[in-house]
Formats: structure tokens, C-alpha cells, sequence
């Protein structure tokens, strides 16, 4: 049995603005099949955490059930965690961020876990636009129990099994669009250059962050006849223009020419730099759902940032709930007393 | 790899000094003894067949294992990825301390094959000619002017570094050999009427038998009775011709030859022993561990002091008077001792040992005998086969080259042995055998290597000492007590395995990321191909030490390159664990250099 990771690191690591090196964003050893798409996902969101500098123990990481659901083990291992019910993992994100506010969440689902028992929870924390980063690993089968296709299988792709998938998919980016998501992108896990700067917006994102990432099952969907296998996306893939992402504290450096970049600011000051794209208005839903359904009839698959809206209000804005954290109220916040009690009523009369 | 101005071409793995670069320690070391192969022998207590690994390839693993220069341990990757290389020497000892009887595995005496071969000096080199050549059947007579064999294995190496048995019986191995004639006592002083003896072939491995004096200073001939030559003085205690010291010993020098004095010289009624060295202690030729036994046995080493004088009163040494320097460095890096100016400082003494370096010195070799000498009067050699201008004249050793030491003399024996032999059977001598080499995969099954992957952290373990008081009383009672059996085995684990290659066949990979993901030192990338010096800026962590190679694979699907800086990379395997296609394998590369028989 050799299957340890040891303990060294490259001797040149560097430490991020948080004081912490890469390898205190990393988790236990992952279980899955070697080559699994998820492992990527994995490491582009140590990557983005170390860079953006978070603090491991202010993050909190929820899941489903699924391969995609395993992962969160397998990083940020000194954050919180936990691995809820299937399809459930938007009820446990909204109690947790509604006890605390002040916590990144980052909720990890899969195809099946979102698109088919957990539709529901998806279609709703998306509607309520909570604060949270939704990334769904995106296989197109049940890589947990061999390989069945699921509600994002497309229409004629077959996995390892070779029957053509005859049903419809989900999409659930123009779902997420429709639904009232403020951000939503789609990637590749085999572009960690797209997809790490996609999740560290979307951390930054003040409201609910959907990014469907394709990430190949290498044992069950990764045939030559699958539309989620890593040949047939490199080959049919494209991108909407490419992104930075600016953190507040860093200085911007970069100089395009005017009218070439388009600046997107967020909620707390960091920057999205777009590459001019022509076919893409990013802060217009309806110009996203357009290009996604475009690239759709001509067989190919958009990537990229699709939507943000920099005006986003969270679920916690909207319902107008405490900014503190509920294990920091005390008695007093909770029972303000009868004056209190006797001027509401008053109010009422 | 390539120079800059092109995009790289594919790595080359069939050319086996590719991985060889890669295995740091074997590459370091002269004789390239494959280090990793008898640590993991250790590892699993097979000391003889790791004794015999290192046998075949450095012919003195005990002596080695005591007293080698180790050009293995800085070269050790381990010391790139935390404080301290591998304890490699020190394993070769565990290794010569615990195997059982070898002489079953001693190469038999060869069928005679009527060529009479004369070797002049029974050191390191001559007797690792003599090795390789007897089971050839050539009739070797090997010739020293002392007493037993060794050469300055004996005469320089003080026995509470090296105990005479350990040398007895490593010399007793080959000079067994029937094949093999010694003629000990025995001074050679006329090349010319040695060849003119009916030898096929001369091998000259009379060492480097000079050592440098201040024959010039002041106060030199009148205190010549108490200021001695360190290596000739050294020989002396060794041979048993002097057996004690005055109490107040100055040392000059500041070479291992330098630390051997002193610290003989505190064993034979030496109290007060200084070291006195012209350059700043940084600078110093002495292993760093040789300066920390010095300094462990009360020897002070002063540095920055230039010789004056020898000062002599009523004709009689007393001291030496030194001008303080101190060293200033150009641009190239030279180094210039300035005077600081300062009154001269005054050590008092009863004896000197002078120990500031060794020469060669061929007083016994003719200059008519069509053997060329350069102006340093060191014989003209060709570097490759170490052959002279008399074709029937080899060299090898410090008699070669000017000094080095043990490994780097049975090094150049090899290559002498085989064009010794290649001259011998009247071949080309320029038709050298190459290495031999196997590449092997390691798989066995999923999470399954045949080698110990796992990296242990441990850091590296510390040999036992004799007891000082015991040991500065007994110039005999060797001082480093060795690693136990279990001490070994810790240490052991520490290798890396660089010798298990991390090989890559691209026409596998799918380019899932798994390797780079997973690889905990980062030194997997798939990027653009380019010139290598803004490819080795482009790596997921650049690739900033130029003496390590990159490993790179030819065009990807994607159109990107796979890219390895194989400067830390740990040999743990992770990625070839997590490839799901096995386009990452983990083989076993066994690189031997060629002798000129299969021992």
C-alpha cells in the first residue's frame, strides 16, 4: 500500500496574503478513480482560495450525495463541512448562511444530485439568491452506481453501456438564468485557466454563484460517442471571452486598449476583467440565454462567464435578517424586554 | 536538453544518461555506484547482496563506507526538499558491517591468458585494476615499497577512522585472487628497467606521494627535528616508526590530511593541538564533518593566520609567528588575503605538522622512455582510457590526475582496466564498452509498487560516538560507531528512490490533470511548448535550478507538451498512481557502469 501523500512541498511554495501556502488549503487524498474529472475541481478550488487569500476556518463546505458530493473531503481540510442528504445540500447552505452570514459557503453537487432528486432545492435557493458558491460537477451519468444516464445525459450520447441516451436534458445554466440566478458560468474541468478565475469571482459574488462544470467520468463516460467525455468536449467547446479576476487589494496592472475590456465590479470591490465578446452582453440575462441556445443548435458547447448581475441582493438583503452572526447575540439582542414588546404592539394598533 | 533559441524536442529516455542525470546521487558519485539499489538491499537486511552492489562497483565499501569524500550527499535530492541529504555514506557502512561471508561471491581466478600485467603502488587504483583484470586470466603483479597493502588507505587514513581489519580484509579480497601476485616491501625505482621486464602492460597507481613544504620560511632548517611533512608523519604513526607527540602541536593546513593530524596528534600526547589555516574557516578544503570531529576532540581552529616564521630559540622550535589576513573576493570570485596590519601573533609550540597539500612526484620514471611530461611534470594522459604516450603505460589514481581520493581512484581504475585489456588483445582502445542499464516497470497492482514509495519525514538520524575520554587515549579505537541494523533501516527509508523513473508515453495520456493535481511538489505541467528558458518559467512552479533537466514529452492532442522539472520531484509515485490510463509508469532504472569483467 503506497497510497500516501507525503509530506514535502515544492521548497519555493509560496504563502498567500492570509499568511497560509497552498498545502493548508488541501484535504485528505481523494478516493475517486483516478483521472476523475472531480479531482480537477477539486484542485482549482484549492487554487482559488489560496490565491484569494480566504481563511480556511470561514469557509463551509456542503454537499449531496454523489461522486461530486465526496469531494469536499478532498479539499480545504481545515474548513468546515458537511455532507448532507441527497439533492438536500441547498436546505443545509440556507440554514447554515442564514445562522451566519458571515461564513463562505461553497455547496458541491452533481448532475444527478441537482438535476433529478434535488431539482427542486436547486430551482429555489436559486430563486432566493443565496449567498453561496453552487458548483455542480457535471459527469452526464451515476458514476457512483456504474454509469446510468442522467437528467444531463444529452440526447444520443451513449457512456461505456453504448445505448444513445433517448431523453431530453437538463440545462441547468438556462435554468439557473431563468430561475434568477445573479451569476452563472459554465466550465471545464480540464481548463483550470477558465475555471479558476470563475470560482474565485463567484466566491467573491455577493448572492447566489452557479458554475456547471463538465467533468468527465473517466471509468464510465469517457467514450468517444459521449457528448461529456474529455475529447468530445476540448473538441466542441468554446468560450465566451476570456476572464481575470481582480482581487480588491491588488493593484490593477494590466493596460488593454480602451473599449477592449469590459470591467465588471463586484459587491466588494474585486474587479472581473472580460475580454470584448461581441456575441455576449454578460450583464444581460436574456443575451445569455440567447448564446447558450445558439451555440446549443450548432453543436457546441458555450464556457465562460454567462451572466453577473454587480447590483446582486442576497437572500439575507431581501428578508432584511441580522448581519450578526446568531451565536453572537446574546440575551439581550433576543429579548429586547416589554418596552420593546409594548412599542411593537403599539405600532400594530 | 537543448540550448535556448528552440522550442525543446521530446526528452530522449532511451539515451541512458538521461535518467542516469536524473538518480543525483549515482551521477555524483565518480564510480556511479547505484546508491538507491543497495539502500532499498538494506532496507530489506539483504547486507550482503548490498555490499556486493557497492563491491562491483567501488571495490572498498568499508573503507568507503568510513572515509569517502560523499560528492553523493550533496548531490542527495533530499537535500533539496528539506535540511539534510540521505546518510549514504554511513549506510554503505551498515551495509559492510553486517554482511555475512562474501567470498563465495568473489570473482574466481580466469583461466590464465598468457598476458603479464605489472601494477606499481598497491592503493585503491592498482588494486582495482588488479580486481578487474584477474578474472580475465591476466597474470598481475602488483609492487609496493611498503609492507602491506592499501597504499594511503593505510599510511594516511588514521585507524580511528579506518581499523586496519576493515582495510585487511578488503585489500585480502582481491589480492586472494590467484591471479594476482604481490610483491610488498618492494620499491620500484626505474620504470625503465621495469618495462624492460617481459610486461605486456604498465599500470602506474603510485598515488600522489609528496607533501608540500615551507622550505623557505624562516626557522625551517634549524627546527626540521620537531616540524614534520603531515602525510609522511602520518604514514610514520600508521607503520608504527613514531608513537608520540610534544604536548603543544601546531597543525597548518586546512585539508582533511589537516584534521587526520590534529586529531592523531591529541592521541599520542598531544594536549594542546591548534589547527592553523591561512584561509577564512569557510573556505577550508576539509569535509564540514571532519572540522566538527576536530572540534569535538578540544582542537581550536584558527583561521585567517598566513606563516611567518618558525621561531627557534636556543635552537629549538618554540613557536610560529602568523600575519593576521583577512579575505577579500573579486568579481570572478578569487580570493586575495589582505594583511590586516595587525603585530604578527605568536602560538608557542614543540612541534609543527605541515599538512598544506600533496604533489605528485615521478622521480623513478626515466624521461627517455617515450613517456611525455607537462610543465607541471605530471604525465601527458588521454582522459578517456588514461593512457600515456608509451602505449604500453597506464595511469590511474592520484599518480593520474594530481590528488583526489579513494572513489574517484577506483573510478579511473575501471577505465584503465579496460583499455589495459582492450591493449592487451590488440583492440581499438577508443571501442569502449558502453553502460549496462534496465529499465523496469514497478507495477503490481492498483496502489501496488514493488518498491517502498511512501516518503517518510523523518530527518536524518545521527551516528553513536565512542567515548571521547576511551577514544583520545586509544589511537586505535575507531571513533564513529556506525548505524545499528535498526538505525540503518530508518535511515534507509529516508532514500527517495530516484533510480524509480517517473516514465511518461504520451500517446496514453488524455490529458485529465490527474498528475498534475495530485503531484505534491508540483512538477508536473502541461503548457505551450517554447524556448526552455521561458518554458521553465512558464511551469506550474517555475523551474528556477538549471542543473536539473526537464522532462518533456512531444506534442498532445490539446497541441500543449507535458512538461517535468525533475529538480523535486519525490519518486512517490502519486502519478502514476492516478494516471487512469498508465501513461505515467514508475520503472526501475539500473544504470552499471561497463568493467573490463563481469564481476
Amino acid at each position: 500500500m503506497s497510497y500516501i501523500r507525503p509530506e514535502f512541498r515544492h521548497p519555493a511554495s509560496k504563502t498567500n496574503t492570509s499568511g497560509f501556502t497552498r498545502k493548508d488549503y488541501e484535504g485528505a487524498l481523494s478516493t475517486l478513480c483516478a483521472g476523475c474529472g472531480h479531482d480537477s475541481v477539486s484542485n482549482a478550488i484549492i487554487d482559488s482560495c489560496f490565491e484569494l487569500g480566504v481563511w480556511p476556518h470561514r469557509v463551509a463546505k456542503i454537499s449531496g450525495i454523489g461522486c461530486s458530493s465526496k469531494t469536499p473531503t478532498y479539499f480545504l481540510g481545515k474548513s468546515h463541512g458537511f455532507n448532507s442528504v441527497h439533492g438536500r445540500m441547498p436546505s443545509v447552505a440556507t440554514g447554515a448562511n442564514m445562522a451566519n452570514g458571515e461564513m463562505a459557503y461553497i455547496g458541491v453537487s452533481g448532475d444527478s444530485d441537482t438535476a433529478s432528486i434535488g431539482l427542486g432545492q436547486f430551482a429555489h435557493v436559486a430563486r432566493r439568491n443565496l449567498n453561496m458558491v453552487y458548483i455542480v460537477e457535471n459527469n452526464g451519468c451515476y458514476g457512483l452506481t456504474k454509469g446510468q444516464d442522467s437528467a444531463t445525459t444529452d440526447v444520443g450520447s451513449s457512456s461505456k453501456k453504448g445505448d444513445p441516451n433517448p431523453y431530453e436534458a437538463v440545462d441547468l445554466c438556462s435554468m439557473a438564468l431563468q430561475l434568477g440566478a445573479t451569476f452563472v458560468a459554465r466550465s471545464f474541468s480540464g481548463d483550470k485557466e477558465q475555471l479558476v478565475p470563475l470560482i474565485k469571482a463567484a466566491i467573491t459574488h455577493n448572492g447566489f454563484a452557479f458554475i456547471d462544470v463538465i467533468s468527465p467520468c473517466v471509468t464510465f463516460n469517457n467514450t468517444p460517442a459521449s457528448s461529456k467525455g474529455f475529447e468530445f468536449v476540448r473538441e466542441h467547446r468554446e468560450a465566451t471571452g476570456k476572464m481575470d479576476f481582480v482581487p480588491v487589494r491588488s493593484e490593477i496592472t494590466t493596460n488593454y486598449e480602451p473599449g477592449f475590456v469590459k470591467e465588471i465590479t463586484l459587491h466588494y470591490g474585486s474587479v472581473i476583467h472580460l475580454y470584448k465578446d461581441d456575441k455576449l452582453d454578460c450583464t444581460d440575462r436574456n443575451s445569455a440565454l440567447r448564446a447558450i441556445q445558439e451555440h446549443d443548435e450548432k453543436g457546441r458547447i458555450l464556457t465562460g462567464l454567462l451572466y453577473v448581475d454587480p447590483d446582486s441582493r442576497d437572500f439575507h438583503k431581501v428578508q432584511q435578517t441580522v448581519k450578526q452572526p446568531l451565536r453572537d447575540l446574546n440575551e439581550e439582542d433576543l429579548c429586547p424586554g416589554a418596552r420593546s414588546l409594548n412599542a411593537i404592539n403599539a405600532s400594530l394598533r | 536538453m537543448t540550448a535556448g533559441g528552440l522550442r525543446l524536442k521530446p526528452t530522449n529516455i532511451a539515451d541512458p544518461e538521461y535518467f542516469h542525470k536524473v538518480v543525483d546521487c549515482q551521477y555524483a558519485c565518480p564510480a556511479h555506484t547505484p546508491v538507491p539499489e543497495y539502500i532499498r538491499l538494506i532496507a530489506a537486511e539483504r547486507y550482503t547482496e548490498a555490499y556486493m552492489v557497492n563491491w562491483e562497483s567501488n571495490v572498498f565499501p568499508g573503507v568507503l563506507g568510513r572515509t569517502c569524500d560523499r560528492p553523493c550527499e550533496p548531490a542527495c535530492r533530499r537535500g533539496r526538499v528539506e535540511e539534510e541529504p540521505v546518510a549514504i555514506c554511513r549506510l554503505k557502512r551498515v551495509a559492510a558491517d553486517n554482511k555475512d561471508d562474501i567470498t563465495e561471491f568473489l570473482p574466481a581466478s580466469g583461466k590464465k591468458n598468457g598476458k603479464k600485467v605489472a601494477l606499481v603502488g598497491a592503493g585503491p587504483a592498482s588494486l582495482a585494476v588488479a580486481r578487474d583484470l584477474a578474472p580475465l586470466g591476466y597474470d598481475l603483479h602488483v609492487y609496493d615499497e611498503n609492507a602491506k597493502g592499501g597504499g594511503f588507505m593505510r599510511s594516511q587514513i588514521p585507524s580511528f577512522r579506518l581499523p586496519e581489519a576493515v582495510l585487511d580484509q578488503e585489500v585480502e579480497y582481491i589480492t586472494d585472487n590467484k591471479n594476482i601476485a604481490t610483491f610488498y616491501s618492494t620499491r620500484i625505482d626505474s620504470l625503465k628497467a621495469l618495462l624492460a621486464k617481459d610486461y605486456d602492460a604498465v599500470f602506474i597507481g603510485s598515488g600522489a606521494p609528496k607533501g608540500r613544504d615551507l622550505p623557505d620560511l624562516p626557522g625551517r632548517k634549524e627546527g626540521a627535528d620537531n616540524i614534520h611533512i603531515g602525510i609522511d608523519w602520518l604514514g610514520s604513526v600508521a607503520f608504527e616508526h613514531i608513537s608520540s607527540v610534544g604536548k603543544k602541536v601546531i597543525v597548518l593546513g586546512g585539508g582533511n590530511t589537516a584534521m587526520d593530524c590534529c586529531r592523531t596528534a591529541r592521541r599520542i600526547g598531544g594536549s594542546e593541538v591548534k589547527v592553523i589555516v591561512r584561509s577564512p574557516f569557510a573556505d577550508m578544503k576539509a569535509s564540514p564533518w571532519e572540522k566538527d570531529d576536530a572540534a569535538s576532540e578540544d582542537i581550536p581552529i584558527i583561521d585567517n593566520h598566513v606563516p611567518l616564521e618558525f621561531v627557534i630559540e636556543e635552537g629549538k622550535l618554540v613557536g610560529m609567528r602568523f600575519d593576521r589576513v583577512r579575505a577579500e573576493y573579486d568579481a570572478k570570485g578569487r580570493r586575495k588575503l589582505i594583511s590586516t596590519d595587525e603585530e604578527p601573533a605568536f602560538y608557542p609550540c614543540d612541534e609543527v605538522l605541515v599538512a598544506i597539500g600533496q604533489e605528485n612526484a615521478f622521480p623513478w620514471i626515466e624521461r627517455d622512455i617515450d613517456i611525455e611530461f607537462d610543465k607541471w611534470e605530471l604525465p601527458e594522459l588521454d582522459t578517456v582510457t588514461y593512457q600515456s604516450s608509451n602505449p604500453k603505460v597506464f595511469f590511474g589514481g592520484d599518480a593520474a590526475f594530481g590528488p583526489e581520493n579513494i572513489i574517484t581512484a577506483v573510478a579511473q581504475a575501471h577505465q584503465a582496466a579496460i583499455s589495459i585489456d582492450l591493449f592487451c588483445q590488440g583492440e581499438k582502445l577508443t571501442k569502449r564498452p558502453g553502460p549496462g542499464v534496465t529499465l523496469v516497470s514497478q507495477k503490481m497492482g492498483i496502489h501496488e509498487w514493488s518498491y517502498d514509495s511512501s516518503v517518510v519525514s523523518d530527518v536524518r538520524y545521527q551516528v553513536p560516538h565512542a567515548d571521547k575520554t576511551a577514544a583520545l587515549g586509544d589511537r586505535k579505537l575507531e571513533v564513529e560507531l556506525g548505524f545499528s541494523k535498526d538505525t540503518g533501516f530508518e535511515e534507509a527509508q529516508r532514500c527517495l528512490n530516484c533510480d524509480v523513473q517517473t516514465v511518461f508515453v504520451e500517446a496514453l495520456c488524455i490529458e485529465c490533470d490527474a498528475c498534475v493535481d495530485i503531484c505534491p511538489t508540483e512538477c508536473i505541467s502541461f503548457v505551450d511548448n517554447a524556448k526552455e528558458p521561458e518554458l521553465r518559467d512558464s511551469l506550474r512552479m517555475p523551474a528556477k535550478n538549471l542543473d536539473q533537466d526537464l522532462y518533456v514529452s512531444d506534442k498532445l492532442p490539446t497541441g500543449r507538451i507535458m512538461a517535468k522539472d525533475e529538480d523535486v520531484c519525490l519518486h512517490c509515485g502519486l502519478c502514476a498512481e492516478r494516471c487512469p490510463t498508465s501513461a505515467w509508469d514508475m520503472q526501475t532504472f539500473l544504470y552499471q557502469v561497463t568493467k573490463a569483467s563481469q564481476i
